[in-house]
Parts: structure tokens; C-alpha cells; sequence
């Protein structure tokens, strides 16, 4: 008998708890909760298949976020909301790129400062702007987007796959992240297809946000994220820095949350208290160190992840 | 000039960080001036201005020093956070545990708590690189979210006083408390929360830099840093170098737990941390990695924590978010120096050698 099926319900009540949870809401809220996570890990695979590690994913979720609420609320239409917070990400990523690619500054080191820039831009801007201490206003039902993110977040795997593997830019991106100094003997720009992939990161991160601004929620509260970008990093070491298998992984830990949610109050451990839902929330990272040290099946980046190419003269 | 030279860079850093800064107070229509008057002003009035910042600057002194040994080896420790977290658990529940010992004992317990469970929490990360090479910063990101659920995990269902509505643990015996420096200094009132802790943190500073430039072990440790084969050729060994700094690494965060739990809230309250963990990370940056460095740079960010109260009252619209951005912005231009490096070459002010 499973763990969580004792306690004060019995016969039917446990069966009727059970169905409770694994039902197709549970179905649409994995569905949901994976989205954000699959566009922020995308953006993450161009990033790091170029060569440039990217943990500011948080910070481009975040900024996507703010922007896609701001604008919708003041525009009152969430394709430009939308439009907007992906702007943002690209903008916010451009910084990653000149710093990292231009400026050969340390990859970990900038995704750091920008996550922490990325707290406090949102706030600062929604004090002047909205009065508030980092929420937007809310908007209104009908100009929420809840599902268009969803498909486009599933359609943007097999056109991510579909780029990397099947067209020239994706064989350009992948060598550039293996081996920089072939990909330039052979005539690839190592800089342009870098900054490529850096900002095509921040375009679907950004989008990732805005979805969690309007399309899941209605409004931007502070740091909404609470962790999204580092799980989308997560999901693209499980899935091994693979369109699929990252999906797949979003998938796994959108189904997590999912559970975390669905379970509370709902089952109860035999001692009658609510299941700790910090052991499901740590699911994701000890998957990833697991993975990372080999344990289930080896995850190796790319091999010149992470590190500055020097042309040479 | 070699003085000179270490220290130019992050002043340009920090000049050019407070211009970029004044814009955001510009755009939302507040004078730079008036607010970075308030910013930095406050935190020189005597005694409430100097004992905040000189609090403040306590856990970033500790943060800004382990990421500093971790860096000189050649590890980025994103996991201050995670250490800290799991350290002030440990000494909170020392502290509850063994509440009934006398103080000259239950000190120096809580000590070792603090510092054991800091430095474990960082050795996972550097056990996984040394034995398995799996990227110590990926793995430091994921113990800092399995710190902070573990900790509220047993902060909720284990260490809280039955009815509590917030997120704490029961306090700690009274003999685990360590005196707050109003009790030394004459004029010096005992309700500004400077305490014991922050001699530690300036101890710290000074052992740190014995142990890198002073001893075999960090010659070692330094050596690994900046050329690991050559190091190994050296016989050095690498795996043990990176368990090493990692180790010394989170012992120093872990430090943060003292401040906290023993010399501030006497108990441990889950989510305290502001950040401190990654504000460790620039701190360090700015601070060159050396201790000396590194106490300065902790010292301008208690600046600006503590001017970010008065910004946030007495401006239009200026909110402390504005010390995010400067700190985020300090950092972006620390890392990427050759952005003025093109700038102070044309003008021949300085010829450095090439790295």
C-alpha cells in the first residue's frame, strides 16, 4: 500500500481523494505549469548549444513578466503585452551578450548580475509607474492570453529541433558550442552565431515570463518567477541540452509542481498531517545533481560551454 | 602602483554603476543628487548610521570572503546562499538543543555548527566536481533551493512554537546569545543589534589572508586557481584543492549563521537571508578577491542597504530598489572591465600587463 493512503480516510474516501488528484486537472495544470518552464528552457538550449552559459534565465523571465503585464494593462491588448516582454528579454539578453561575448566577461558572473538586476528594475519602475511595491495592476479577464503561450511553447520544440539538427544554423550553433575554433576555420562567424543564440534566448525566456503575467496569472507581483528560470536550467541538464528531452523534462517537473498543488489538504500522511511539500519542491534540483555526476545516465554540456573564444590574429 | 592599478578598475566600476544609476532616478523624475545624498549620507551618522552599516556588513564580509577562497581555486561558489541557510539552522538548533549548557561551552558548540554545517553543504558540490567533474556552479544553484526547502521543511514541522503564525524556530537558550558591541563601547547604545559577530568577520579577514599568502595550503590552493596542470604537474593535487577551498569556502558562509542566530534574532527565522549569499559574490568581485578588497566592498554595500531606508521615505518616487540595480549594475562592469579598459589605454594612464 502507498504511504499516503492511510490516515483518516478509508475505503471510498481514499479512492475519491486519489481520483481527486490524478484527474484531468491535473492533466491541464501540468500542461500549464510545464509551459513557462519549456519556452525559459528553449531559450536556455540556443544559449548554451552557442557555447554561453545562461542563468540569468530568471532575470529574462522576470523582465518579460513586468513588461507583458505593463503593457497589456496600459494597452489593453496582450499581443503587444506579449510582443513586449519578449522585447524585454531580448533586450535584457543583449546585455548577457556584449558583456559575455564581446567583453569576455564571466558568463556565471554577468547571469548573476543580471538576475539581481532583474529584482530590482521591476520593482523600482512599478514604484514610479504604478505606486505600488512591485505588482503591476491587475487586467482585466478578458485581455488575458491563457492559451496561445501553451501552443506556442509546444510548437516551438519541434521547430527548435527541426532548426538545430535539419538547417545550417543549427549546425553553425552546435559547432560553435563544441568547437569554436574549427567552427571559425571553417568560415563560421563565432561571434554573430553567439549573439544569435544568446538573444533568441531572451526572446523565448521573455515570452516564458509573460506568460506567467497573462496568461496564468493577471497581474505581475514580485519576483513571480520564485525560481522558474533556475528549474528551466534544470530541465535543460536532465533533458541533456536536447529539444525533446528537455521538453520532457519541463513536462516531469511542471507535473511535480502540479501534484505539490493538487496534494494540499487533500492527502495526508498516516500521522494526519499534510505531506511536506519542500520534499516535492526539491524533486527538480536533486534530479539534476543526480543526473549531472552520472548516476542516471550521463548529461555532458557542450564542450566549449562556458568559455570566451579568443580569435586568434 | 601596483595599489594604484587594483584599485582603479572598481572605482571606475562603481563611478560608472552610480551614472547608469542616476538615469533610473532621472527617468522616474527624482533628483540623483538629493538621492544619492540620502543614500549615502545616513549611513555616516553616528552611532545609528555606522552600527547599521557596520551590521549590515557583517554576513557580506562572510559571503564576500568564501566566494573569494573558492575563486582563488578556481570555483565559483553560487552556493553561499544555500550554506548560509543550512548553517543558521544548525546553530539555531544547537542553540535550542542545547540550551541548558553554560555559556564558555555552548558558544564555542554553536560555533562549530555554524561552520560544520556551512562547509558540508559546500563540500557536496565540491565532492561532485573532484570525483564525478560535474559543474560546481549548476550544482551550488541546486543545493541553494534544496537548502531553503530542507530548512523550511524542518523550521514548519519540527522547530516551531505551536501556534506561531510565522515561519520560526523557538528561540535559543539564552546562554547561546553573544554580546552585542554596545555593551563595550561607551556611547554606543546596546539596541543597535552590532555584535560579537562582526570581530569575527574582520578575524576572518586576517586568517584568510594568512592562510592564502601565508601558508603552504594556500600557496597550494592559489596554485590550482590559476593553473591547474601546471599545479598537478607541481604535485598538487586538484580533487583535493577543490574539497579544500570548497570546504573553507562554506565554513566562512556558514559564518553568517553566528551574526544571525547568536548575536541578532536568537532564533532562527526561515527566509532571512537578503540575498547575502549572491551580494557575496560582487562583493568579492569588487573586492579582487583579496580580504582587504573584500571588507571595503562589504562596507560599500552596507552603504547602500542601509541608505536604502531613508531613498524609499523621503523621495518622490525613488524606491531601494535603486540599490539592486547599483549593486547588479557594480557587478556587470566589474566583470566586464574591457569595457573602459579600450578608454584608460587611449589615454596612457595605464600600461597593464597582458593576462
Amino acid at each position: 500500500m502507498a504511504p499516503w493512503t492511510g490516515s483518516g480516510c478509508s475505503g471510498a474516501r481514499k479512492c475519491d481523494a486519489l481520483s481527486e488528484i490524478f484527474s484531468t486537472q491535473l492533466f491541464w495544470s501540468t500542461i500549464r505549469l510545464s509551459t513557462p518552464l519549456i519556452l525559459a528552457a528553449l531559450g536556455g538550449l540556443f544559449s548554451e548549444r552557442s557555447g554561453v552559459i545562461n542563468i540569468a534565465l530568471e532575470g529574462m523571465m522576470l523582465a518579460g513578466a513586468f513588461t507583458a503585464a505593463s503593457v497589456t494593462w496600459a494597452a489593453g491588448n496582450p499581443w503587444l503585452g506579449l510582443g513586449a516582454g519578449a522585447a524585454a528579454g531580448l533586450a535584457i539578453a543583449s546585455i548577457h551578450a556584449v558583456a559575455c561575448i564581446r567583453y569576455k566577461a564571466d558568463q556565471v558572473v554577468t547571469g548573476t548580475a543580471i538576475n539581481i538586476l532583474m529584482i530590482g528594475i521591476p520593482g523600482f519602475l512599478s514604484g514610479a509607474l504604478f505606486l505600488s511595491s512591485g505588482s503591476t495592476p491587475q487586467i482585466p479577464k478578458e485581455q488575458l492570453i491563457p492559451w496561445t503561450p501553451i501552443v506556442l511553447a509546444f510548437a516551438a520544440v519541434p521547430a527548435t529541433w527541426y532548426s538545430l539538427y535539419r538547417t545550417p544554423f543549427g549546425l553553425r550553433l552546435r559547432s560553435v558550442g563544441e568547437n569554436p575554433e574549427a567552427a571559425d576555420a571553417a568560415g563560421v562567424n563565432v561571434a554573430q552565431v553567439r549573439y544569435t543564440g544568446v538573444l533568441l534566448s531572451g526572446v523565448l525566456a521573455g515570452m516564458g515570463g509573460s506568460y506567467l503575467s497573462i496568461g496564468q496569472s493577471s497581474l505581475f507581483t514580485r519576483n513571480m518567477t520564485s525560481g522558474r528560470g533556475f528549474i528551466a536550467l534544470a530541465a535543460l541538464i536532465f533533458g541533456k541540452w536536447r529539444p525533446v528531452q528537455t521538453m520532457l523534462a519541463c513536462l516531469f517537473f511542471g507535473f511535480t509542481e502540479a501534484v505539490t498543488i493538487q496534494m494540499q489538504g487533500v492527502v495526508k500522511l498516516p500521522s494526519g498531517e499534510d505531506i511536506p511539500v519542500q520534499f516535492i519542491q526539491m524533486v527538480p534540483y536533486v534530479l539534476t545533481i543526480v543526473v549531472l555526476a552520472g548516476f542516471i545516465g550521463y548529461s555532458r554540456p557542450p564542450r566549449a560551454l562556458g568559455r570566451p573564444y579568443e580569435k586568434e590574429r | 602602483m601596483r595599489l594604484l592599478r587594483e584599485l582603479l578598475f572598481p572605482a571606475i566600476a562603481v563611478l560608472a554603476a552610480f551614472v547608469v544609476g542616476g538615469i533610473f532616478v532621472l527617468i522616474v523624475g527624482d533628483s540623483p543628487i538629493e538621492t544619492y545624498r540620502l543614500l549615502i549620507g545616513s549611513a555616516l551618522w553616528w552611532p545609528d548610521g555606522i552600527g547599521y552599516t557596520l551590521f549590515y556588513a557583517t554576513p557580506l564580509i562572510f559571503t564576500g570572503l568564501a566566494v573569494a577562497v573558492a575563486f582563488r581555486a578556481g570555483l565559483l561558489n553560487i552556493g553561499a546562499e544555500g550554506q548560509l541557510y543550512v548553517a543558521a539552522f544548525a546553530t539555531a538548533w544547537t542553540g535550542i538543543t542545547f540550551a541548558r549548557l553554560p555559556a564558555p561551552l555552548l558558544i564555542p558548540l554553536c560555533f562549530v555548527a555554524a561552520i560544520a554545517a556551512g562547509s558540508f553543504w559546500a563540500v557536496i558540490p565540491g565532492v561532485l566536481k573532484a570525483r564525478f567533474g560535474s559543474h560546481e556552479v549548476i550544482n551550488t544553484i541546486m543545493m541553494n533551493f534544496i537548502a531553503v526547502a530542507l530548512v523550511s521543511y524542518f523550521t514548519q514541522y519540527h522547530y516551531r512554537t505551536p501556534g506561531d503564525p510565522i515561519m520560526e524556530s523557538a528561540p535559543i537558550g539564552a546562554n547561546a546569545h553573544i554580546a552585542r558591541l554596545g555593551r563595550f563601547l561607551p556611547g554606543f547604545p546596546e539596541r543597535i543589534p552590532l555584535n560579537l559577530a562582526f570581530l569575527l568577520a574582520l578575524l576572518a579577514c586576517a586568517l584568510v589572508y594568512v592562510f592564502l599568502w601565508r601558508t603552504k595550503w594556500g600557496y597550494e590552493l592559489r596554485a590550482t586557481g590559476t593553473n591547474p596542470s601546471a599545479a598537478e604537474y607541481g604535485g598538487i593535487s586538484i580533487r583535493r584543492q577543490i574539497v579544500v577551498a570548497m570546504a573553507i569556502s562554506g565554513a566562512l558562509a556558514g559564518c553568517v549563521g553566528i551574526n544571525e542566530v547568536l548575536g541578532y534574532r536568537h532564533l532562527y527565522y526561515d527566509g532571512f537571508s537578503d540575498n547575502y549569499g549572491f551580494t557575496g559574490i560582487a562583493v568579492a568581485l569588487l573586492g579582487r578577491n583579496h580580504p582587504v578588497g573584500v571588507l571595503l566592498a562589504a562596507l560599500l554595500f552596507a552603504v547602500l542597504t542601509r541608505g536604502g531606508i531613508p531613498v524609499d521615505a523621503f523621495t518622490e518616487h525613488v524606491t531601494k530598489d535603486i540599490v539592486q540595480i547599483l549593486q547588479a549594475t557594480i557587478i556587470l562592469f566589474v566583470a566586464a572591465e574591457g569595457f573602459f579598459r579600450g578608454a584608460v589605454d587611449r589615454f596612457g594612464l595605464l600600461r597593464r600587463p597582458k593576462v
